[in-house]
């Protein structure tokens, strides 16, 4: 089974392998055991892989057709959409696809919170995760400057005038980003060339996300340590690519609906009028994925507060498996904690309505509700939860679930009859 | 070879020798790479614009572009001018006195940067709670004289190095 006893059949791949041992790799990854009760949630690393081949891919054809100058990006872009042989598919391609890849990540994490796949051993593939799920927003952002319309500009204005909240240093690092005294033409060019960057640190990131997912194996449904391999698990090839490649063609197809029906519905009009300096638009917003953030940032009445509890929100994920004090991971067993999510889980998504809603009246209160109870939920309930919390019993194998009442009725029902 | 430890002490210092000079040379070299990403000469050298403001009325501004930044240039009333000065210091989260914000002499002229001292966008003129400026990113409202008076944003609008060439002409930076 592991790749230590592979022994490639033919003379030459043994020729090769025992001067890299390539094959081995490959071996070790069609035969990883993998968890038999992998659910569909499982199959978004393999979606956000193609994602992320997906931009790479079509980012390099828009390079070939872009300018990154201040004076004709915005022009290149349109040319792209008019004059470029499929170009329109591309870019469509392309913008949709970020959006694709953010919608596919988040599924991803909550999977995570919802299974505890971050708890122990797994905390170094969290955190990697969320260090690629930092350059992806980075990335993305720098992705919606380059085309250079009204929300491009002033995104980015908003967005780098954050780091001016810094004491002391904060205008010389504005300046600095800005290679100018505002969002210019300096501007565009460092973002075009990091965000070219960017996508393969990200691979470089993955690489590593995988190996370190390689060692102690995949979680799943029901959280517990099996056996590897065992008769709870099968080789990935071909149980598990094939439900993957389902998997990734019903997202296909959410994904073409968007680029052929309604490519710019998660888009902003405003971005299609070139940027102007003088002029900021009636209302920013940023993009979908950003918005919980952004509500985060506006429901604080204070500069500097606001970017702190900001980039707070997202870097508190990396203490989390050192918040959740429970030792049962998945949230199947964990009837309190179970609740606590999905209502985390709606708050988020509250958050991110409030977020593109202007920041007065009711809405403004709602954040501020939201983000209270955002980093309540970390710092409080978690921890809380963990030790108070009385959780049903867990089954000693996947094949074999606990007696009766406490598992899920799928997990108990297969060999209800032989125990 | 009977003294192995002086033969130490002469490797360490080796070593910390050879770490420091690592040091230094990889600090000359990074230095570069950071300081290449700051304003460049050619953006240091758009640091002035000449502005004639003969044509501006009582009442109103016009805004013109200096450093990619746009620049409000007010030429305010009587009655705008007394509105700003009658506010107490106390009232005013950034206190500072509308007397130091203008020229002496040439009160009338209110000379600032147009950009909000939250995240950046260019408040919107004659709106707001206090009849001067609105910035409708994130809600902060200025009053006529440009200071911050409620919202996120913590200082008032930056007044830039301006003076007046002659009566009609100002040369800001």
């Amino acid at each position: 089974m592991s790749e230590h006893d592979y022994i490639p059949k033919s003379k030459a791949g043994k020729w090769f392998n025992d001067r890299l041992p390539l094959l081995s790799l490959a071996s070790h990854l069609t035969d990883y055991p993998t968890p038999k009760n992998l659910n569909y949630w499982w199959t978004f690393g393999g979606i956000l892989t193609f994602c992320l081949l997906t931009q790479i891919i079509t980012g390099i054809v828009l390079a070939m057709h872009y300018v990154a100058h201040a004076d004709l990006a915005f022009a290149s872009v349109e040319h792209i959409m008019r004059n470029v042989n499929y170009g329109w598919l591309i870019r469509y391609i392309h913008s949709n696809g970020a959006s694709m890849f953010f919608l596919a990540v988040y599924i991803h994490i909550f999977r995570s919170l919802f299974y505890g796949s971050y708890k122990s051993p797994r905390e170094v593939i969290w955190i990697i995760g969320l260090l690629i799920y930092l350059l992806m927003m980075a990335a993305a952002f720098m992705g919606y400057v380059l085309p250079w319309g009204q929300m491009s500009f002033w995104g980015a204005t908003v967005i780098t005038n954050l780091f001016s909240a810094i004491p002391l240093v904060g205008e010389s690092i504005t300046t600095w980003l800005w290679g100018a005294y505002s969002v210019d033409n300096p501007t565009l060019n460092r973002f075009f060339s990091l965000h070219y960057l960017l996508p393969f640190l990200i691979l470089g990131l993955v690489v590593l996300h995988i190996w370190a997912l390689h060692v102690p194996g995949n979680n799943n449904p029901v959280g517990i340590d099996i056996k590897k391999p065992s008769k709870d698990t099968v080789p990935f090839h071909p149980y598990i690519t094939i439900k993957d490649a389902f998997a990734l063609l019903m997202f296909m197809i959410i994904f073409a609906g968007f680029v052929f029906f309604a490519p710019n519905v998660l888009g902003h009009s405003d971005n299609y009028i070139q940027a102007n300096p003088m002029v900021t638009p009636a209302h920013i917003v940023p993009e979908w994925y950003l918005l919980p953030f952004y509500a985060i940032l506006r429901s604080v009445p204070d500069k500097l507060g606001g970017v702190i509890l900001m980039f707070g929100a997202i870097f508190i994920l990396f203490v989390l498996p050192w918040l959740d004090t429970s030792k049962v991971r998945s949230a199947v067993f964990r009837p309190v904690y179970k609740q606590f999510y999905w209502i985390f889980v709606i708050d988020v998504l509250m958050l991110g309505y409030m977020g593109a809603m202007p920041a007065e009246g009711i809405y403004l209160v709602l954040a501020r509700v939201g983000t209270i109870y955002y980093f309540l939920h970390f710092i409080v309930i978690l921890p809380v939860v963990g030790l108070l919390e009385k959780t049903d019993p867990i089954p000693v194998s996947i094949a074999e679930p606990v007696l009766s009442g406490g598992a899920e009725p799928s997990l108990a029902k297969k060999d209800n009859g032989k125990i | 070879m009977d003294k192995p430890e002086k033969k130490t002490n002469r490797r360490d210092f080796l070593f910390t020798a050879s770490y420091t000079v690592g040091a230094v040379g990889v600090g000359a070299i990074i230095w570069p790479l950071i300081d290449q990403m700051n304003p460049d000469k050619a953006q240091q050298a758009l640091a002035t614009t000449e502005v004639d403001v003969s044509q501006v009325e009582p009442g109103k501004s016009i805004t013109v572009l200096w450093r990619g930044k746009p620049v409000f240039l007010k030429r305010r009333t009587n009655e705008e001018i007394a509105e700003a000065r009658s506010v107490a210091l106390n009232d005013l989260p950034d206190p500072q006195k509308d007397e130091d914000r203008v020229k002496d002499g040439k009160d009338e002229w209110l000379v600032m940067l147009g950009v909000c001292t939250h995240l950046g966008c260019v408040p919107l003129s004659d709106k707001g709670d206090y009849n001067g400026w609105f910035c409708p990113c994130h809600g902060s409202h200025y009053d006529v004289s440009g200071r911050i008076r409620k919202g996120p944003a913590p200082k008032n609008m930056e007044i830039p190095k301006y003076e007046f060439v002659n009566s009609n002409i100002i040369k800001i930076g």
